[in-house]
């Protein structure tokens, strides 16, 4: 009895206040929404953009004397406000903006790391369908992973005999570990209910590679990807820098035989930002990817 | 009727180093056409391997699984499964899993729009035409196994073969499944062997009831036929004299003749 009353109270009660709210509710929402993205606007940019004073604050007081062995942030800002302002001027063949420089690197960039990615994927799945396979290689690809890049370039330019494809070839044989040990743990880790259902379905091997192994083992082969892609931006300056070229790695290594030292400051920067923003477009790809293979 | 399925002498071993392991011994038995058989055993006993053995998922170590007089020894359509955890694929949808198994199977026959057309017929079957552009993991357990179902029978399968496929649902929504297999048996008239733990399932859904015997080397103990009319009501079933005898002859055979003995 008691429940019943209870209900019908309620009944009576809720209709003339909804109707209230539901005409109020549109405006406070959207000013809240509007506070609270900037809200976290401010909360996302201020403690970076603080921090950031902060250390160019210290940075000018520590190298700002006279005499002191690097340029202060206002020195770089002296002498090579050309290189900040403009990255894409052409004022001669090896007098060009670093925007161009970056390009040229990140055309190099995307060679090999495009070769990796494929190669690596392809023999990823190979090599995690098999068992056998996967014992024999890890070892050998867990011993090659860990040779530095720069180690592999003498070996490319015997091979090569030229700067550029061995720039390349660097940047591949960098990137590829990571991409190839990824894809293989991810194709091991495809459920056996899903192989089932490959199996009933009778999806032959290039079927399954693509309606299961590729979308099953995406997360994974992201992962590779993105460590792939750190990896090969790493390489591709510390290749330049020995291989020459119009690149931003040799930028820094003919700055420093100028003793340009403000123009090194600022192709640093350049080469953390295209670094940064690289990771993040990969790893922005593999959430798209991972959110319609996440799990059940 | 005629001999559907034959399973002839079968045995299965599972060989680990030197040490086999003889899971199922001598198993035989003949499935008619449009017949639904449950087998039911203590967990262990060995069903899901013999399930997986008609399939043609795991091979067999002796014996043959004729189908039509026909040996199959590797896993195809017409003998489709309902996994017992679904396995939808969860990157596509609703219809895309379902039009997966029809593009392969139907493929060379269908054209584009009847495939289109047989794809939703068949989510139609289990009712599910309302979340066909969902993903799985934005459906209920019991969506799911209903979606898993409308792939299995877009398949068009001579045998549809189900792994216990409620173990995982409540017991709500199991019974509303089990009422939806039976309608569409009642449609399609086609051949099933489900797995199950569920004496009131096996009972309810079945012709005849295959009772296994525990393991290692298990084998058919018992086959229990159970003689109801279609179309059956689980409520005016429970004071069903067969029913009820059906029900106790399995539970006998369960709890007295094959108790589980907890591996020492």
């Amino acid at each position: 009895m008691s429940l019943a009353v209870v209900k019908s109270k309620s009944e009576d009660a809720t209709p003339s206040p909804a109707k209230i709210l539901s005409l109020r509710a549109p405006k406070v929402d959207r000013f809240r929404s509007l506070k609270r993205a900037a809200q976290s606007l401010a909360n996302n940019f201020i403690p970076p953009l603080v921090c950031a004073a902060i250390i160019l604050l210290i940075w000018q007081i520590a190298f700002g004397r006279p005499g002191a062995t690097l340029p202060s942030p206002l020195v770089v800002w002296k002498e090579a406000s050309d290189l900040i302002i403009d990255p894409f001027f052409r004022n001669g063949p090896q007098d060009i903006g670093l925007g161009w420089r970056t390009l040229t690197s990140l055309t190099r960039v995307g060679i090999g790391f495009g070769i990796a990615s494929a190669v690596g994927i392809l023999v990823g799945a190979i090599v995690g369908q098999s068992v056998w396979a996967m014992r024999g290689l890890d070892p050998i690809f867990q011993i090659l992973r860990t040779v530095p890049p720069l180690a592999w370039l003498p070996i490319s330019l015997a091979a090569f005999r030229d700067s550029s494809p061995s720039a390349i070839f660097v940047i591949f044989i960098t990137s590829i570990w990571p991409i190839l040990i990824n894809t293989a743990v991810g194709v091991r880790n495809i459920p056996q209910d899903f192989r089932n259902v490959a199996k009933v379905l009778r999806l032959n091997h290039f079927e399954f590679f693509w309606k299961i192994m590729l979308p099953s083992a995406a997360p994974y082969i992201f992962t590779g990807l993105r460590i792939g892609i750190g990896l090969a931006w790493l390489a591709i300056v510390a290749a330049e820098m020995l291989t020459g070229g119009v690149g931003i790695g040799f930028f820094i290594w003919d700055a420093w035989n100028s003793s340009r030292l403000p123009d090194i400051v600022v192709a640093l920067f350049y080469i953390g930002a295209v670094g940064f923003v690289l990771d993040r477009i990969v790893g922005f790809i593999g959430d798209l990817v991972a959110r319609g293979a996440s799990a059940t | 009727m005629t001999a559907y399925l034959k399973l002839d002498h079968i045995s299965k071993s599972f060989r680990r180093g030197s040490v086999e392991n003889e899971v199922l011994r001598d198993i035989n038995l003949t499935i008619n056409k449009g017949e639904i058989v449950s087998m039911i055993g203590h967990s262990g006993c060995g069903k899901s391997t013999l399930l997986n053995l008609i399939a043609g998922l795991t091979p067999v170590t002796s014996g043959a699984v004729l189908l039509e007089d026909r040996e199959v020894n590797s896993p195809g359509p017409e003998r489709a499964v309902v996994f017992q955890n679904h396995s939808l694929l969860p990157w596509l949808t609703v219809y895309d899993n379902v039009a997966l198994a029809v593009n392969k199977v139907f493929g060379s026959q269908k054209s584009r729009a009847e495939r289109k057309a047989w794809i939703e017929h068949n989510l139609d079957l289990v009712q599910m035409t309302h979340a066909k552009d969902r993903r799985p993991s934005e459906i209920s357990g019991g969506m799911k196994q209903r979606v898993g179902i409308a792939r299995a029978l877009a398949m068009e399968p001579k045998i549809l073969l189900l792994d216990e496929p409620f173990g995982a649902l409540d017991a709500l929504t199991r019974a509303h499944l089990q009422d939806s297999v039976m309608q569409i048996h009642a449609t399609l008239k086609n051949t099933m062997i489900m797995i199950t733990h569920d004496v009131d399932e096996a009972v309810l859904l079945s012709d005849r009831i295959v009772m296994m015997t525990n393991g290692p080397s298990a084998t058919i103990g018992d086959v229990a036929e159970v003689k109801l009319e279609r179309p059956r009501h689980r409520l005016e079933l429970v004071s069903d004299r067969d029913y009820i005898a059906a029900r106790e002859s399995v539970l006998k055979f369960l709890y007295e003749r094959h108790r589980f003995v907890e591996a020492a």
